[in-house]
């Protein structure tokens, strides 16, 4: 039972750790489906956790934080279509400037507002999202097997948690099954054939941007605001980048996304948990390990050891009219 | 005359110095088939382009059914009934037939009702017009011809009643071209007007009803097609008289210069494109090899140049192997005596961002010629280059210009400037005048000519029947990576179509 337990744990916390990876991923996956890469994932997921923390804080409320996360978290995917769609430049060096930008202004910006070492304000219940007790959790807790899993697993995460998952099908949905989702796609592939369409490449391409945004934004509420009870410096720690090899991972495909996230985010779990206590047969795996592994799966797949990963095809390349 | 479809009026459009056109006047006639010729550059496309909204003409009219329209993107275009048939296909690839056809004419938000619509839509038009395709089919599976067919649908699917189709038969085999002429002629005849742009002359005298001729930004004449003939429609095109077929003397074949035997490749995905091909090239003759792109010309080739690797086989460079595990350096097989000019001049044979004079030495920057110590003697090669200039009358005369600059005919040029003047024993050409304009063609086939009478091996590769009827001394066929057949140039050109269709083959093979 206690074996039981303990996975039950393990995997309670790797939902946790997968959700701002899920929701960077899918962020990254409209941007990318629509032709834009997008590195600035990190740096826009670290602007929504300090706008977030801050205006929750100012404002007394978790709902003024969320909105305030998404604004900023927009704001800066709007300066990466201007630099990348309307002034056509290089969108690698673009997403960089923004996670340089981010690292730093938000530091800056913190202590100058807070003076707390570039902390914000520890949020005060009300101030952040709580964990949502499903009926009948508590009753059913003790049952075997179905009372962990409900009670631990299904039940008692905060709101952005279940939206993080809403939002794989939702994703798919629109992909696949709506006007918007067909052009954005069609302009990852083909931004030549969209023009000649009729449809601007420009607006179609800002729009997935925006979504890229708001999904960014609130990763970024979500690791300030339910994991963390306000913002601390570089408080991504990389996510951002994990969530792009997690999104090659899954082939720009939302519900590989999220497996591709949850293995990502249960290798973390998995760390933290066995720091220290020895794995069977193999002895003690050293944290920096499993930490590692996402990347060194990444660049297995892209070695063409695990299917092949063709990313859309005009991404990365700015759209230019041919003479 | 009917009623004008289309009337352009004082057309002007200029990209910064250039003037792709200027004062445009041109008239299409309702339920006709216009055609436009003029050569590269000739400012065809733009002019097409201003019309479907895809640029901005400075100046100028433009009305439809006799009303001045103004038409800012492709959507105003399209609501205007005008559809257009780009070049380059314009297709999502990796999408359905289906959902290319709605991408943009999507009826409203959701996809269901569109495509539910699409596909009776579809299934009418295929039965008005023989335009037979599987809705569900990836476009990237589909032939060449069935993706064309796919674009059309699309023009017609946007109810398009005047159809612009820009060079479409360059892709296509004889028998693709003529089911597609038939598509036209039926369009036609239910009503819809259709402008052809090409330059192949033949197309024009077969399928048009008038013919307007550009030259240089302008427009120099339009003519009633039974009217003309195709010669002066070529002397219109370049303001002066061409040979379309070059004279040449009767070849003296020599000695066997380049063998190959058996030879079998195969591409990334282990599909064998190359297939047991057996073939030589004697000195003082042209072996031209005909088909359709695709059936394993360019592996071959590639083979036979040292870059691709061949599962398979023998290639015999005066008598001597060479290597075929893909570890033949280029480099070595020039200095024995094999020039090749690759099919992709822009990805294979030049540098576009070099100057003219440093892709006029490419490849060749160790000789001694260009070397003074361990550092390249740039006076030599600017003689060099200035030397080849003259010699192949490279335009504008310039060294120092980016090779991206010249046109399409001049950088193919400096390619063959820089193979042929290296005197190599075995010239190996893939299109040697792909997107190439009237003169320079006459020009390059001169010099290849030239070539063969100064005794040199040379074996090109076309995907231009004229051309390799006209250039060759033996006629290789490839179809599916096999050669099908051998004729010698006074094959027909209805003979070579079969045989590049693969219809002698596939008989053999029932």
């Amino acid at each position: 039972m206690d074996m039981f337990n303990a996975i039950v744990q393990v995997l309670d916390s790797t939902i946790r750790l997968s959700v701002p990876l899920l929701l960077a991923c899918l962020a990254g996956l409209y941007s990318e489906r629509a032709g834009i890469f997008d590195i600035g994932l990190e740096g826009k997921m670290l602007v929504g956790a300090f706008a977030g923390a801050s205006a929750a804080a100012v404002f007394h409320s978790a709902l003024i934080g969320l909105g305030t996360a998404i604004l900023i978290s927009v704001a800066f995917a709007l300066v990466h279509g201007f630099a990348s769609i309307t002034h056509r430049g290089n969108q690698i060096v673009s997403g960089v400037a923004i996670n340089f930008i981010a690292a730093g202004s938000t530091i800056i910006l913190g202590q100058a507002w807070f003076q707390q070492g570039g902390r914000t304000p520890a949020l005060q219940p009300g101030e952040r999202f709580e964990a949502i007790i499903w009926p009948g959790a508590e009753a059913i807790r003790d049952v075997p097997i179905i009372g962990p899993i409900y009670a631990e697993l299904i039940s008692g995460h905060s709101i952005l948690v279940y939206f993080a998952f809403a939002m794989v099908p939702f994703t798919w949905w629109v992909l696949f099954r709506t006007r918007f989702g067909l052009r954005m796609r069609a302009v990852g592939e083909n931004p030549a054939a969209v023009d000649t369409a009729g449809i601007s490449v420009a607006w179609l391409r800002y729009r997935a941007l925006i979504c890229t945004g708001i999904l960014t934004g609130v990763a970024g509420a979500y690791l300030s605001m339910v994991q963390n009870g306000g913002f601390v410096k570089d408080m991504t720690a990389g996510k951002g980048y994990i969530a792009l090899a997690a999104l090659i991972f899954a082939k720009w495909k939302p519900v590989n996304a999220m497996f591709a996230c949850l293995l990502f985010g249960f290798l973390d779990a998995a760390s933290i948990r066995l720091q220290g206590s020895p794995l069977p047969l193999v002895g003690k795996v050293p944290a920096q390990f499993m930490q590692a592994l996402p990347y060194v799966l990444t660049v297995i797949l892209l070695a063409g050891f695990i299917g092949k990963a063709i990313p859309p095809r005009a991404g990365g390349v700015p759209y230019v009219k041919e003479r | 005359m009917a009623q004008a479809a289309i009337e352009l009026i004082g057309i002007n459009k200029s990209f910064g110095a250039v003037r792709a056109n200027r004062d445009i006047n041109l008239e299409v006639a309702r339920g006709t088939i216009h055609g436009i010729v003029g050569e590269n550059g000739a400012g065809k496309s733009t002019l097409m382009s201003i019309l479907y909204g895809f640029y901005q003409a400075d100046s100028g009219e433009i009305r439809v059914g006799g009303k001045p329209v103004s038409i800012h993107t492709s959507n105003d275009a399209i609501a205007l009934g005008i559809g257009m048939v780009h070049q380059h296909f314009m297709l999502v690839d990796n999408f359905t037939v289906l959902e290319n056809v709605i991408l943009g004419a999507e009826s409203d938000a959701l996809l269901k009702s569109s495509i539910t619509k699409a596909r009776s839509e579809l299934d009418r038009l295929e039965r008005e017009y023989g335009l037979e395709v599987d809705p569900d089919a990836v476009i990237e599976e589909l032939p060449v011809g069935l993706q064309q067919r796919v674009e059309i649908l699309k023009a017609l699917y946007r109810g398009a009643e005047i159809l612009i189709l820009d060079e479409p038969t360059g892709v296509l085999t004889p028998a693709e071209a003529d089911h597609l002429f038939r598509i036209l002629k039926q369009l036609k005849d239910q009503g819809k007007t259709i402008v052809l742009i090409t330059h192949k002359l033949r197309e024009i005298m077969a399928i048009t009803d008038t013919v307007s001729v550009m030259r240089q930004g302008t427009m120099v004449a339009t003519r009633t097609t039974k009217e003309t003939t195709v010669g002066e429609l070529a002397e219109l095109m370049v303001g002066r008289r061409v040979l379309l077929r070059v004279e040449k003397g009767q070849s003296e074949a020599g000695a066997v210069k380049l063998s190959v035997k058996n030879l079998t490749v195969k591409d990334q995905r282990g599909v064998t494109m190359v297939d047991n091909v057996s073939f030589d090239v004697r000195g003082g003759e042209i072996v031209g090899i005909a088909g359709v792109a695709g059936n394993g010309q360019s592996e071959l080739l590639e083979a036979i140049s040292g870059i691709r690797h061949a599962v398979s086989g023998e290639v015999m460079l005066d008598g001597k192997p060479i290597d075929l595990t893909g570890k033949a350096d280029p480099g070595e097989l020039r200095d024995r005596g094999l020039a090749h000019v690759p099919e992709d001049r822009h990805h294979v044979g030049l540098v576009l961002a070099f100057e003219e004079n440093e892709n006029s030495i490419l490849g060749y920057h160790d000789d001694e010629r260009y070397l003074k110590g361990p550092f390249l003697d740039v006076d030599a090669i600017m003689a060099d280059a200035k030397d080849k200039i003259e010699k192949y009358d490279i335009r504008p005369a310039n060294p120092r210009l980016k090779t991206a600059n010249f046109s399409g005919g001049n950088q193919q040029k400096i390619v063959l400037a820089r193979e042929m003047e290296q005197d190599p024993g075995v010239l190996i050409v893939g299109q040697p005048t792909r997107g190439v304009d009237v003169g320079a063609i006459e020009f390059i086939h001169k010099r290849l000519i030239a070539m063969r009478d100064q005794g040199k091996a040379v074996l090109v590769v076309s995907v231009e029947l004229d051309e390799i009827r006209s250039l060759s001394d033996r006629i290789l066929v490839m179809f599916a990576g096999r050669v099908v057949g051998e004729r010698g140039p006074e094959a027909t050109e209805g003979e070579l179509g079969l045989l590049m269709a693969g219809v002698e083959h596939q008989e053999a093979a029932e």
